[in-house]
């Protein structure tokens, strides 16, 4: 049998369908023209940040701004920990973001599941308020909330920066969206199957929710991690700082540690990386789960 | 098993839209009832007020002699086939079939007696560790019946289970579905808008339309004498041909359709006529109403020939599906019809056919409230 050597852009593409032929000189899809660019552009900042992280303080100062040091001085990631409470900072900051993310997984869902699910009086217009104020900006309410924070005696306390964040009006709405598109069948097979509505809520719905929740929780944990204006707002003792918070202490009045500062930029960032990587996996569960026809 | 009663039950919903009205019947201990009709007409919402998933505005709905009207889902003792089948998507096969009799706190060694008792009743041992995805979708309709069936329920509401079905298929899960109902005897509510589903599974049809119940009765019954003109429409595949006639002093006439009929009162009538009571006119005994039929199209399926049509007469319309008159060329409007013949017949599309029809096997309605006269 003889074989006739095929040209590979040729061929019918997966689905069968005859795709057409690719330009000989390009070897790849000629979006990626303009998505290439854009994701450079979007890449600079963050690796400006980690060369910047391992220069000394006078090559930081150096323009044109320098893109390789020669030497990288790893000796700036111990010096930022030891010039400052990082770690302190940086369990602030965790148990603050943990509990909010925890507290807002767990009361919005089960609000949001309420207003897609259940019938009550004045449903209509609490929905309609609580997404109003997604329209109000935290400048307008900044100070209100910081007197109800001084009555409950939190100021300068972790708890000022929980209590107001236990439950967003963003991720009502989003899990509100999210449980209308489950069918209601599964419920109703559950309701008569014997389940109450809470153990359907925690043993249907939430499964089924992966994706959601998931996105929820990276998102709060992005809010909540970054969050500065109003830790700089309620807090005042360096033993209670956030992340955030704490970095700007690197900015003095006359002059910057720009090497340290970005070098706890760069420890501050990890676990934004490690939870986006992470929740890929529950994005992809959730996806597949969902798309299964029950 | 239990028998389930309506009594004057009706469901209104706001707008107001009455989804069910004054439905009164009742489903024997272990019968097979088939609750058909068009789309909205109030068969769905009826078995969900069995369920319980939809409240009862008024009227009493009983399970073996107690009223459920305000007893919870769970608590009724029925369990329910949903059309998508509605199985957990993210529980395996065992913890699809197992998750009621949990609810339920039903012991473990109960909990596993049942399922791999109704695992092997409808061949599903193999498939219990996979997820309703991995599964076609019969095995998914099999699971579904499994995790109706374990419950060991008084009574059993399935919702179009067989729609999402392939055709082959669905003609298997029919034959299934009988055997099964004939093994087990559970008193069953089956709702279909598929009119050879209901002729073929159940023991008893109740026609539906626009919420109200229009005949109930043996499938054959329902079928041979139909109580009006919806009925007549709706059940039979090719539907029953409909003209519009009038009745004079016991002469019935529908286009250029003529034959004798006693004892009904002068006026317009429906006039009604199977597609397979008509004949070729050679073949038939002489003395049969007569009337041409110009061929239109012809539909050999093998086992019989299915050849459309019109005649010289005016349409009349079901209710059940809206037949639109035909206009030929010159502007006159001819009624379309249907006629079943023998696998041997071969006319073709432009011929005239002569068709005569048993007098006896014509129906007769009353054009104005549709009712049956003869």
């Amino acid at each position: 049998m003889s074989t006739v050597p095929i040209d590979p852009r040729t061929l019918p593409g997966e689905t069968g369908m005859v795709e057409p032929r690719r330009l000989a000189w390009l070897p790849f899809s000629p979006w990626h023209l303009l998505l290439f660019p854009m994701a450079i552009v979007m890449l600079v900042p963050l690796v400006w940040m980690l060369v910047t992280s391992l220069e000394t303080l006078n090559q930081t100062r150096h323009f044109p701004p320098i893109l390789w040091p020669g030497t990288l001085q790893w000796s700036n990631y111990p010096a930022a920990l030891r010039s400052a409470p990082f770690g302190r900072w940086f369990w602030n900051t965790t148990v603050v973001t943990v509990v909010v993310v925890a507290s807002n997984l767990l009361l919005c869902s089960l609000a949001a599941y309420a207003f897609a699910r259940m019938e009550f009086l004045g449903k209509k217009v609490v929905y309609f308020l609580l997404l109003a104020t997604l329209m109000v900006p935290l400048q307008v309410v900044l100070i209100p909330t910081f007197l109800i924070v001084k009555q409950l005696g939190l100021v300068n306390h972790l708890g000022a920066l929980i209590v107001p964040n236990l439950a967003n009006v963003f991720g009502i709405f989003m899990l509100t969206q999210f449980f209308r598109t489950l069918p209601i069948e599964l419920e109703e097979a559950a309701r008569i199957d014997g389940a109450s509505r809470l153990k359907i809520f925690f043993t249907i719905v939430v499964p089924l929710s992966t994706a959601a929740l998931a996105t929820l929780a990276v998102i709060q944990f992005m809010w909540t991690w970054n969050d500065f204006l109003w830790p700089l707002v309620t807090i005042f003792n360096e033993q209670a700082y956030t992340l955030q918070l704490g970095l700007q202490s690197f900015q003095g009045s006359h002059t910057t540690e720009w090497n340290l500062l970005m070098a706890g930029n760069v420890m501050s960032m990890i676990p934004m990386l490690v939870l986006f990587v992470a929740a890929q996996r529950w994005f992809v569960r959730g996806i597949a789960t969902q798309g299964l026809k029950g | 098993m239990a028998d389930v009663a309506f009594e004057h039950v009706n469901k209104v919903y706001p707008g107001p839209t009455l989804a069910v009205e004054d439905l009164t019947l009742t489903v024997g201990d272990g019968e097979f009832l088939i609750l058909v009709g068009p789309s909205g007409c109030g068969k769905s919402t009826a078995l969900r007020m069995v369920a319980g998933l939809e409240k009862i505005s008024s009227g009493t709905i009983t399970v073996d002699g107690r009223a459920i009207n305000d007893v919870a889902p769970k608590d009724r003792d029925i369990a329910m086939v949903f059309q998508n089948y509605a199985l957990y998507p993210h529980m395996t096969v065992e913890r699809n079939l197992a998750f009621g009799l949990k609810q339920r706190k039903t012991p473990r060694q109960e909990i596993a007696r049942r399922v791999n008792e109704v695992s092997a009743t409808l061949g599903l041992e193999d498939l219990m560790k996979r997820r309703p995805g991995q599964l076609s979708g019969g095995q998914r309709q099999r699971v579904a019946m499994g995790r109706a069936l374990v419950r060991e329920p008084k009574a059993f509401l399935l919702d179009e289970p067989l729609s999402n079905l392939d055709a082959k298929l669905r003609v298997q899960m029919r034959a299934e579905l009988k055997k099964l109902h004939h093994r087990l005897g559970i008193t069953t509510i089956y709702v279909t808008h598929d009119q050879v589903e209901a002729m073929t599974l159940g023991d008893r049809i109740a026609v539906m339309s626009a919420g109200r119940l229009q005949q109930i009765g043996v499938p054959q019954d329902v079928y041979d004498r139909p109580t009006n003109v919806f009925v007549a429409g709706f059940i039979g595949s090719p539907p029953m041909n409909l003209f519009r006639g009038s009745a004079s002093g016991g002469t019935v006439s529908a286009g250029s359709f003529a034959f004798s009929r006693a004892g009904i009162p002068d006026g317009p009538v429906t006039v009604g006529v199977r597609p397979e009571v008509f004949r070729p006119a050679g073949d038939a005994p002489n003395g049969r109403p007569r009337i041409e039929l110009l061929v239109e199209v012809v539909e050999p399926l093998g086992d019989e020939v299915l050849v459309h049509g019109s005649v010289d007469a005016h349409a009349a319309q079901s209710g059940a599906e809206e037949e639109d008159a035909m206009l030929l060329a010159d502007g006159s409007t001819r009624a379309p019809v249907t006629v079943r013949l023998e696998p041997g017949s071969r006319p073709h599309p432009g011929d005239r056919m002569m068709l005569a029809a048993d007098a006896d096997a014509i129906h007769l309605f009353d054009a104005e409230t549709g009712v049956r006269l003869a």
